[in-house]
């Protein structure tokens, strides 16, 4: 019989679609497992509501973790939340460091009004580390990234933005 | 129908029509890195159409979901802006569209915050941040095309005189908006008028573009007075659940 806890380790092991290098507890988008009776109800997050890859994220801790929940005879169900509100906060250094080895500049401020607002100073390139980096678009490849490019390497990038 | 449920649909199609017109840069953005931005904001206001659906469907107690209402209504029960409807014409029409959208939903999902139904203000918290950042781009965008060359001034000035009026609507207030501040749960959108004009005035000294002489408002669309615009947009929207009521994607 597993606990939450454990359910939360098998989450772990579910990559994030669009992000494959952190996995849905990494990026903060798990917020909370319960197993009352027969039932585990995890509650999820959007990054942005309008995130296409939330219906695929139920879908892939379904899959994955559903079976694990029928040999226990219980049923699992992926509920989604929109309180408290996503952030970028919630991705640790580990998380971060992970982010950048993958070629994402992570988030550089904590979220308050004025990073969303003003222009974030210190964005290294993630490839060269440069910090001679200019923002080429607000929008990125996906709605939780902005495009940059490094005037050092020329090299573009996705900034993971800060909310 | 309920105070609750209509306030909600006024929300909801909001972002629900806009998030459409929105869609239709796909391919079509002048510049490939506004394609995506368009697009993007787009799905943040079809995401955000969703959950506001989702809840009026709630208070409405028919059973009806988010698919349902958004599928499954004409025109005349649109409770959209008419700002919302207008076409997209050129990318600065829709820069402009867009700037006066922005401004008020930043001042509006930052007053939802304070609601005391707490679904309301769980969604609208998650809101703001995007809607934020949405008014950064398109106030950004009346700048540069204001204070940029003689033609994209002249150009995003005349987008500015033809959109403008549309704004009517976003500030209309009746006994939906009453019940909303009186109860705690919403607030008048008619509060939300000077706040957003400041951002309008500041905008305009920055970007060097004129207020339009002429302000007559046009309004309506609370109580599903639309163009024929909307019916176009909801033709092509609805026609694959209308005609396969039961298909699921």
């Amino acid at each position: 019989m597993r606990s939450p806890n454990d359910w939360v380790s098998l989450l772990e092991t579910v990559p994030d679609p669009e992000i494959p290098v952190l996995n849905v507890v990494e990026m903060g988008i798990v917020r909370s497992v319960e197993c009352p009776g027969n039932s585990i109800i995890i509650k999820i997050t959007p990054t942005y509501m309008g995130c296409p890859a939330m219906d695929a994220i139920a879908d892939d801790i379904q899959a994955k973790l559903g079976p694990i929940a029928m040999e226990e005879s219980k049923t699992l169900r992926v509920e989604l939340v929109y309180s408290p509100a996503w952030t970028t906060d919630w991705l640790d250094d580990a998380a971060k460091a992970k982010l950048e080895k993958y070629g994402i500049a992570p988030p550089v401020k904590t979220s308050d009004k004025r990073a969303l607002q003003g222009e974030p100073s210190e964005i290294h390139c993630p490839h060269c580390k440069s910090k001679d980096t200019r923002l080429v678009s607000l929008f990125g490849s996906t709605a939780c990234k902005a495009h940059y490019q490094c005037n050092s390497c020329s090299e573009p990038f996705d900034y993971f933005k800060c909310i | 129908m309920n105070a609750r449920c209509e306030y909600l649909l006024r929300l909801g199609d909001d972002a629900l029509i806009l998030g459409q017109q929105l869609g239709l840069w796909t391919g079509h953005g002048p510049v490939l890195e506004e394609d995506i931005a368009l697009t993007n904001i787009g799905l943040d206001q079809i995401g955000q159409a969703r959950a506001w659906l989702t809840l009026a469907g709630r208070f409405e107690g028919k059973g009806r979901d988010e698919d349902q209402l958004a599928y499954f209504r004409s025109p005349a029960e649109f409770r959209n802006a008419q700002l919302c409807e207008r076409p997209n014409g050129h990318f600065g029409d829709t820069i402009a569209r867009q700037f006066l959208f922005d401004a008020y939903a930043t001042e509006l999902h930052a007053g939802l915050c304070q609601s005391e139904d707490s679904d309301i203000a769980a969604i609208a918290r998650k809101s703001a941040k995007e809607s934020a950042y949405h008014f950064r781009h398109s106030r950004a965008w009346m700048i540069r095309l204001g204070d940029g060359t003689e033609e994209s001034h002249h150009r995003i000035q005349q987008s500015l005189n033809e959109i403008l009026p549309y704004a009517g609507d976003l500030f209309h207030t009746d006994a939906v908006a009453a019940s909303a501040a009186s109860e705690g749960w919403g607030i008048d959108p008619s509060s939300l008028r000077d706040p957003w004009n400041s951002h309008v005035e500041e905008m305009l000294k920055e970007s060097g573009l004129m207020r339009p002489e002429s302000t007559s408002e046009r309004t309506g669309g609370r109580i599903g007075q639309h163009g024929e615009q909307l019916s176009q947009l909801l033709e092509e929207m609805q026609v694959l659940p209308r005609t396969y009521p039961k298909a699921e994607w």
